[in-house]
C-alpha cells in the first residue's frame, strides 16, 4: 500500500509556503453580501458582508445572540438566509431572496465542512467509521484509500490508537479532534468551526485549539466562531466582531484587540478579558 | 399414571407444534411486514406535507381505535361480501400486519424524533442525502431506542395470534381447543395452552435482552 499524504487544501499549491505571502492578494474563496435572517419576529442577521480569501483564517467573535453562529451555519446550508448572496470561488452565486435552487445550494454545502460545538459524532460508529463515512458513502472514494487517509489524519491529531473505539469511550477533547478529522477527511475548501471548544472542560481546550492552530498554519482556509480570544489573536488573519446581527468592527487581530475603534467592541473585550473589573 | 397428567403430556407436543408451525410463523411474518409498513407510516407521519401526514394519522387512528378481532373478521368474513375472498392464513397476516403497522409506527416515529438534531446536521454537512442519513445515521440509533417497545409489540402480537383460531387458522390455541373439545378437559388444556404461550414469551424476552445488549455496545453507561 502506498503511503497517503494527508489532504492539503486544494488550492494555494504548496501548503508549507508561508501563509502570509498570499494573505492579502490571494484569490477570494468566499464572499457573502447582505446576509439577512430572521427567526420569526427576531431578526438575527441584519445584513452581513464579508469575504474569505484562500488560506485565510477569519474568526467571528461577539456576545451570545449576536448572530455569529447563524452566519457560520448559513455558509454551510444549515440555515437558509432570507436575503443576501453567497458566492464560492468558481461556483454560481446564490441569491437567497430568490426561490431555492437546490442543486446550487448542495454544491455550496459540499465546498465546506463543519466542526460542531458538540462534536455530533455518530455514536454507533467507531472513530474510523465516523471519519470515512463521508468519503466512502458520499464522495465514493475507494475504501482502501479512504481508510488510509483517515488513519493518516487520525495519527496527525494523536488519535492513532483510537480507531476502533466508539465516541463515548473518548474524552471530550479527543471527540472534538475526531470531529475535526471527520471534517478534514472531506477535503473541503473551507473549514467551519462553531465554538469548537465551548463545550469542553477547560483543561481539554488546549489540545483542540492546538490542532486548529496547526491547520491554520498549514494553510487551510477557515471561519471560526469562538470565545477564545487568545486563539483569535494568535491564529486569525481577520477578526469580525459581531453584535446585534451586524458586524460592528473588523480588522487584524492586533488592531481589534489592542486598539478597538468601536465602543461596543471595547466593552465586549473588557467583559471577557477583565471580567472582575 | 394420573389421567390428567397423561393427557397433559400427550397433548404438550401437539400444542407446541401448533405454536411452531402456526403461532410463530404467523407472528414473524406479520411483524416483519408490519414493521416495514410502520416505518413507511412513521415517515409519512413525520412528513411536512399535511395530506401525507394526515393519511398516516388517519390510518393509525383507525387501527388503534378498533378491536383487532373486528379487523380480523372484517377481512375474513366481511370482504367476501364484496367479492374478495381471502384464505385464513393470508387474512390473518394482513390483519396482524396492519395492526402492527399502526402501533409500531408511533414507536418508530418517537424513536426517530429521539435522535438529536445534531446528528441530522452532521450528516447533512458531510454531504449525505436525507434518505442516506436516515438509513446510515438515524435508524441505527432509533433502533436502539425502539427495541424495548417493539419487543412489547411483538410479544403482544404472539399472544394476539390466538385470535386467528377464530378464522380457522391452525395455530397453538386452535390445537388446544381441538384437544379440549375432544377430551372435554377444558381447564387442563386451556391452562396448558396458557403455559406454553408463557414459555414462548419467556424465550422472546430473553431474546430481547440479548438484542438490547448487542445494540448497547456504543452507548455510554
Amino acid at each position: 500500500m502506498s503511503p497517503t499524504d494527508a489532504p492539503v487544501p486544494p488550492a494555494g499549491g504548496d501548503s508549507s509556503a508561508p501563509r502570509d505571502a498570499g494573505a492579502t492578494d490571494a484569490a477570494v474563496l468566499l464572499s457573502a453580501r447582505g446576509i439577512r435572517k430572521s427567526f420569526g419576529a427576531n431578526e438575527v442577521l441584519r445584513g452581513i458582508d464579508f469575504s474569505v480569501r484562500r488560506g485565510e483564517v477569519v474568526t467571528l467573535i461577539g456576545p451570545s445572540g449576536s448572530g455569529k453562529t447563524t452566519v457560520l451555519r448559513s455558509l454551510n446550508g444549515l440555515e437558509t438566509p432570507d436575503a443576501g448572496t453567497l458566492e464560492f470561488d468558481g461556483g454560481p452565486a446564490i441569491d437567497f431572496a430568490r426561490p431555492a435552487d437546490k442543486a446550487a445550494r448542495l454544491a455550496m454545502r459540499d465546498r465546506s465542512a463543519m466542526v460542531f460545538q458538540h462534536h455530533n459524532l455518530f455514536p454507533h460508529m467507531t472513530v474510523l467509521e465516523n471519519v470515512v463515512e463521508g468519503p466512502i458513502r458520499v464522495q465514493r472514494v475507494p475504501k482502501a484509500q479512504a481508510l488510509a487517509e483517515a488513519s493518516a489524519l487520525l495519527e496527525r491529531v494523536g488519535l492513532a490508537e483510537k480507531h476502533d473505539q466508539y465516541p463515548h469511550q473518548l474524552s471530550g477533547g479527543q471527540q472534538q479532534r475526531v470531529g475535526i478529522v471527520r471534517a478534514l477527511a472531506l477535503k473541503p475548501d473551507l473549514l467551519l468551526f462553531d465554538e469548537p471548544t465551548s463545550a469542553l472542560d477547560p483543561e481539554l481546550v488546549g489540545e483542540v485549539l492546538h490542532v486548529i492552530k496547526e491547520l491554520a498554519d498549514e494553510g487551510w482556509t477557515m471561519v471560526v466562531v469562538t470565545h477564545e480570544l487568545q486563539f483569535a489573536r494568535q491564529a486569525a488573519d481577520e477578526v469580525l466582531f459581531m453584535d446585534g446581527g451586524v458586524v460592528v468592527e473588523r480588522g487584524a487581530p492586533k488592531d481589534i484587540f489592542t486598539n478597538p475603534r468601536e465602543e461596543r467592541t471595547r466593552r465586549f473585550l473588557d467583559r471577557i478579558l477583565r471580567p472582575l473589573d | 399414571m394420573n389421567e390428567g397428567l397423561q393427557l397433559f403430556l400427550e397433548s404438550f407436543w401437539p400444542i407446541v407444534w401448533g405454536g411452531i408451525t402456526g403461532t410463530i410463523p404467523l407472528a414473524l411474518a406479520s411483524f416483519a411486514i408490519g414493521l416495514v409498513l410502520a416505518l413507511a407510516v412513521a415517515l409519512m407521519r413525520l412528513s411536512k406535507n399535511r395530506v401525507v401526514s394526515g393519511i398516516a394519522r388517519f390510518y393509525i387512528s383507525v387501527i388503534r381505535g378498533t378491536p383487532l378481532l373486528v379487523q380480523l373478521f372484517v377481512i375474513f368474513y366481511g370482504l367476501p361480501a364484496v367479492g374478495l375472498v381471502i384464505d385464513p392464513w393470508p387474512s390473518a397476516i394482513i390483519a396482524f400486519s396492519l395492526n402492527v403497522g399502526g402501533y409500531a409506527a408511533e414507536i418508530i416515529r418517537a424513536a426517530i424524533l429521539s435522535v438529536p438534531k445534531g446528528q441530522w446536521e452532521a450528516a447533512y454537512t458531510i454531504g449525505m442525502s436525507p434518505s442516506t442519513t436516515l438509513r446510515r445515521v438515524i435508524l441505527p440509533q432509533a433502533a436502539r431506542v425502539s427495541v424495548p417497545p417493539l419487543s412489547n409489540t411483538f410479544i403482544s402480537l404472539v399472544k394476539d395470534t390466538s385470535l386467528a383460531s377464530l378464522i380457522l387458522v391452525t395455530e397453538l390455541f386452535r390445537v388446544a381447543q381441538q384437544i379440549a373439545a375432544f377430551s372435554q378437559e377444558f381447564m387442563l388444556l386451556y391452562l396448558e395452552a396458557a403455559l406454553i404461550y408463557w414459555l414462548f414469551c419467556l424465550a422472546l424476552s430473553g431474546g430481547q435482552m440479548r438484542l438490547e445488549k448487542r445494540l448497547d455496545r456504543y452507548v455510554a453507561h
